[in-house]
């Protein structure tokens, strides 16, 4: 297994990277570019799509992205489970930072945040190349529905229909982007459920992970990105609950614990 | 009103129940924790061991399950300097960022899928796959599943609890191994590890890791694979606290910080060769 140890070695006191180093008093070196000399024209979104994908992205590219961040996941609401921990930090006084990193880890969830993204433009992408190498739209859709029980991008946890899809269409036409493959992909599968009598309409999950697929982005890209998106909103709820009486956060009685474990009793000794 | 807006929601469990104070709802009198009430009696009798257990089981645990989950505790409370998620919590404290902040470093790197609390649950889903035959190991670890879509974790670059950088198998490993199977009956999935780790680890090339010890010792414990993942990731924190406020007090000159030591490919430098 000697092998094995070759790995370290290698890397002991050596780090080699493509990605970026700085050099103090000097210069900021980011994916190859200065970022003095070079970044310093790019806008934020651009330098964050850049560093994820080492591809530069246009200012409506940038545009649509943002869109997709603000159109899709800023609902200063702190009754959504990632805002409410900020919330919750907020009225208990604990700090921003915390506040906002916790939110941002909680929304890597399953029912929402960024497990049904990835999976939607996995979906989405995978779907597209399989049309293309001859298969049936609807014989896919109806497979993953029958093997998952789900499909990714379509239905929501508490209301079907998705406010978001209409706004992110608009921006995407105003921008030129609403006819790209993935799009409209992504709208005949909502047909193709809506024929077989399929409850699930066209969520903004699958919207921005159709949008995402037609920029270019691949799934991990797209799941990178996609990790900072719900910040906008989280500060809102951090701030609400900050500035009101400690601890009064939706406050619960004793009595609203619903309780249905052991009777009473013993430890012994 | 709307029969929505006069139902009152409330949280379901099976763990806590508390009595008011007279003079206040939102104040506990008593605490039940699957039973027991938590101030009034179990204060001064439960180890802490034993509390954790109730807290995961719901019932107490006996006297060879306490000694067990006590001993993977000790094992594992400090992963020892150069591991990575005390070295996450290390870098936090070094910076002389928030406390919360040094844990959520030292969780969010033990998390991981090459010697964290991700490999713990994948192997004690392989325990629950295999149980204790050894050509289902042998088969799913040289021919493991596939996820069919990507997914926030990437997919395993090694066999499920075993160190692919690793040569032999290191002795605290072996020694806890040894000592967990001693303190188990002899069918025990602790035992069965013992008995077929090197036929394992010829398998695979490569010596079982910590996290193989702590998922089989879960197993026996008849935790789930999540309770597993969730365990690990809290019984290796104290080791990460405690070198992170060690080395707050040493300070951020007294760090490594690998000067000289990255080598950046940068093809806009004209210096570069």
């Amino acid at each position: 297994m000697k092998k094995n140890l070759s790995n370290l070695i290698q890397h002991e006191n050596n780090w080699i990277t493509e990605m970026g180093a700085s050099f103090p008093g000097e210069r900021v070196v980011f994916r190859g570019k200065d970022v003095f000399q070079e970044l310093s024209k790019f806008s934020w979104m651009q330098v964050l799509l850049f560093g994820i994908t080492g591809r530069e992205f246009s200012e409506d590219q940038a545009r649509l992205f943002e869109g997709i961040w603000v159109i899709s996941a800023s609902y200063p609401d702190p009754r959504i489970w990632n805002n409410r921990v900020a919330a919750l930090a907020g009225t208990v006084r604990s700090t921003g930072s915390l506040a906002i990193s916790a939110s941002l880890a909680v929304s890597e969830a399953t029912n929402y945040g960024q497990r049904p993204l990835i999976k939607a433009i996995d979906f989405l992408i995978d779907t597209c190349k399989r049309i293309k190498a001859g298969e049936g739209l609807e014989n896919i859709v109806l497979t993953e529905l029958k093997s998952k029980r789900m499909l990714a991008g379509y239905g929501r946890p508490i209301v079907n229909k998705d406010e978001r899809i209409k706004p992110l269409l608009e921006l995407s036409q105003k921008l030129g982007y609403k006819d790209g493959e993935h799009v409209l992909l992504a709208l005949e599968i909502e047909q193709i459920l809506e024929k077989n009598n399929y409850p699930f309409k066209l969520n903004a999950a699958g919207m921005d992970a159709a949008l995402a697929a037609d920029q270019g982005l691949a799934p991990n890209e797209f799941y990178h990105f996609m990790s900072l998106c719900f910040t906008a909103g989280f500060f809102p709820c951090f701030i609400d609950t900050n500035s009101t009486s400690e601890g009064v956060f939706f406050p619960l009685r004793c009595e609203f614990v619903s309780y249905s474990g052991e009777n009473a009793r013993e430890w012994g000794k | 009103m709307p029969s929505e807006e006069k139902k009152q929601e409330v949280i379901h469990t099976k763990i806590w129940r508390e009595e008011p104070e007279p003079d206040n709802p939102f104040a506990a009198k008593k605490c039940f924790c699957a039973g027991y009430d938590v101030y009034g009696d179990l204060l001064d009798k439960a180890s802490w061991v034993e509390y954790l257990y109730l807290l995961f089981k719901l019932e107490k645990p006996t006297q060879e399950q306490a000694k067990l989950l006590e001993t993977i505790a000790v094992a594992i409370s400090n992963p020892g300097i150069r591991d990575h998620s005390v070295r996450a919590a290390m870098n936090a404290g070094v910076g002389g960022s928030t406390a919360a902040s040094v844990l959520m470093a030292a969780l969010a790197v033990g998390a991981g899928q090459y010697g964290g609390a991700r490999e713990v649950f994948l192997v004690m889903q392989l325990w629950e796959e295999c149980g204790q035959d050894l050509e289902k190991w042998e088969k799913v670890l040289l021919n493991p599943p596939k996820e069919e879509r990507a997914d926030i974790w990437q997919p395993m670059e090694h066999p499920p609890g075993f160190d692919p950088n690793g040569v032999s198998c290191p002795a605290p490993i072996v020694q806890t191994l040894k000592k967990l199977a001693s303190l188990s009956n002899s069918n025990s999935s602790l035992n069965w590890l013992l008995e077929n780790q090197a036929a394992l680890e010829k398998t695979v090339d490569m010596p079982i890791a910590f996290t193989s010890v702590a998922a089989t010792a879960f197993q026996d414990l008849e935790f789930s694979s999540e309770q597993g993942e969730m365990l690990y990731l809290l019984l290796r924190l104290p080791g990460a606290s405690a070198h992170a406020l060690e080395q707050k007090y040493y300070g951020i000159k007294k760090y490594p910080f690998f000067l000289n030591k990255l080598h950046l490919i940068d093809e806009s430098d004209p210096g570069q060769p």
